[in-house]
């Protein structure tokens, strides 16, 4: 699924990063609100759903190459996060829609778990 | 590559010093040495690996030490670590090495770390790995990954 379809699926809003959402693809998805778990068990290019909107999400999704981070729950990101996901070229979106329903719409849209373990 | 470059020879090399408590900075190492990675044209499951470990090891010493200094070495034949700080150190390294052990506080916790995953994910993601500790002085971490013929620097 592109991530511009995911976006508009899950009513997100595009925090930042509109530019990086043409061409990518999602094949893929790791939720977690522990980064140590999307260390230790994310697999390459997946989508990260979380209700962790820190600094460290970012950092996580950086070194674990994901293709960007989904917060639901209508968790904002501050403006520190931001400009680190500017940096890192990371795009962020937003949506009000729970953990669940969000893992769920995109479980029955046909995407699968992004986890090695 | 020289043929007589020796395995043991350190071509490149880059220190980073990391404070107790400095969140905000957790995983700037790991950025800084994925970019030398990339310039270098070391592949990508090699990079994410030495990345992983990297961000680990940084969130480390942020949360549990005083401070620590981070040393990248490019080597002919691989990317090594070298983590040093001052700090509680490890009483138990093998406990310390169990998937689930934490001592992480509730602040280590709200920012999504403190499940106990850290130095088991640092071991897993890497080559070599060796751990050292005393009590009230510190730990020092070194592990290394190892780069095959095609991979190495500045060849690929």
């Amino acid at each position: 699924m592109h991530l511009r379809e995911l976006t508009n699926l899950l009513d997100c809003e595009v925090v930042w990063g509109h530019d990086l959402l043409e061409g990518k693809e999602v094949k893929a998805c790791f939720a977690a609100d522990l980064m140590s778990d999307v260390l230790a068990f994310s697999e390459p290019g997946a989508l990260l759903i979380t209700g962790l909107a820190s600094l460290q999400s970012v950092h996580a999704a950086d070194v674990a190459d994901l293709t960007g981070i989904l917060y639901v729950g209508g968790k904002r990101p501050a403006e520190q996060v931001l400009e680190l996901a500017r940096q890192r070229k990371i795009p962020l979106l937003t949506t009000r829609q729970s953990m669940f329903d969000v893992c769920a719409t995109l479980r029955d849209a046909g995407l699968k778990a992004g986890c090695k373990e | 590559m020289k043929a007589e470059v020796k395995g043991s020879e350190i071509l490149y090399v880059e220190r980073f010093r990391i404070l107790h408590g400095d969140y905000e900075h957790g995983g700037d190492a790991a950025a800084a040495i994925k970019a030398v990675l990339k310039e270098l044209g070391i592949h990508p499951d090699l990079i994410r690996r030495l990345s992983i470990a990297n961000f680990e090891a940084e969130m480390n010493v942020i949360m549990y030490a005083e401070e620590g200094e981070m040393e990248f070495q490019v080597l002919a034949d691989a990317v090594r670590v070298v983590l040093t700080d001052r700090g509680q150190g490890i009483p138990d390294i093998e406990l310390a090495m169990t998937p689930g052990y934490s001592t992480a506080t509730p602040a280590m916790r709200e920012r999504g770390f403190g499940a106990g995953l850290g130095l088991p994910n640092i071991k897993k993601n890497v080559d070599l790995f060796e751990i050292e500790s005393t009590v009230g002085v510190g730990t020092t971490l070194r592990y290394s990954i190892f780069l095959s013929e095609r991979q190495r620097a500045g060849e690929a």
